[in-house]
């Protein structure tokens, strides 16, 4: 297992961010050794823990922060995203896939955080919600990471 | 890189031809916009060419579900063009790949709306 290297930001409220999120995860998943199909998953979990503390959690405020963070050890790669807005109860979102949701606009970003990365949790802190969302290296990538060292 | 919409007409249905990304803000906005424009104009025979669409986010998903419901609660129809395998298999992970009537060629496309 090679030395953690840990990144984090402290980012606006705004739509910028989301967008410069998600480009800094393609970057740091495209160095970490992911297959393409793998960052772009990524990238978009990213983008929607982002989208989740901005929009619903900080709800666009000027003045709250929203802090990411970037961790990988050669295994996986974990990556944070906290707000401080008022919480949710994750088990209380509507499932997007029940047939009485199919059509609705929103409430999707859950499920493809889930759909994307090995495990998705969540803690509710005083205030907001801090969203850890993980994927592991597969044995094929972690194999090319070994080829290139 | 944002989004771009233009139309045109073919046998009655309007193409929308989408390139760029259609995800939270200006991406949906501008889809959203080109709907609201048709349903407005009594276009409703539309047809969404995602040929050129890189990206979709769950905004923009909500915002092509948005658009399929505002054309039907209309009377019309809306069908999906052309789909990337990004966006298909997004279509199919969430379940909405059965409701979207998707074509992969236009002519058939446009003879599959009611005439």
């Amino acid at each position: 297992m090679t030395a953690p290297q840990r990144v984090s930001y402290r980012m606006e409220s705004t739509l910028e961010s989301v967008n410069k999120a998600e480009e800094m995860a393609e970057q740091i998943a495209s160095q970490a050794g992911y297959d393409e199909d793998t960052r772009g998953g990524i990238s978009m979990a990213v983008r929607e823990a982002m989208i989740n503390a901005i929009l619903h959690g900080n709800a666009y405020d000027p003045v709250k922060r929203v802090n990411l963070s970037f961790e990988q050890n050669g295994e996986e790669l974990v990556v944070t995203v906290t707000d401080q807005g008022k919480g949710f109860v994750p088990a209380e979102v509507p499932d997007p896939l029940a047939p009485e949701n199919l059509l609705k606009q929103s409430g999707r970003g859950i499920f493809l955080m889930r759909a994307f990365m090995d495990e998705v949790r969540f803690r509710k802190l005083n205030p907001g919600t801090e969203i850890t969302l993980i994927k592991r290296l597969q044995s094929k990538e972690l194999d090319r990471q070994e080829a290139s060292t | 890189m944002s989004m771009k919409a233009s139309t045109r007409q073919v046998d009655g249905v309007t193409i929308v031809d989408l390139s760029g990304r259609i995800t939270l803000g200006e991406g949906s906005v501008v889809l959203r916009d080109t709907i609201k424009d048709l349903l407005g104009k009594g276009q409703k025979k539309i047809l969404l060419n995602l040929g050129d669409v890189s990206y979709i986010d769950s905004s923009g998903i909500g915002e092509l579900v948005s658009a399929f419901t505002s054309v039907r609660n209309q009377g019309g129809e809306l069908k999906l063009l052309n789909l990337t395998k990004k966006v298909h298999d997004l279509l199919q992970i969430t379940k909405l790949y059965t409701v979207f009537d998707v074509k992969d060629d236009e002519a058939t496309a446009i003879a599959a709306f009611n005439k």
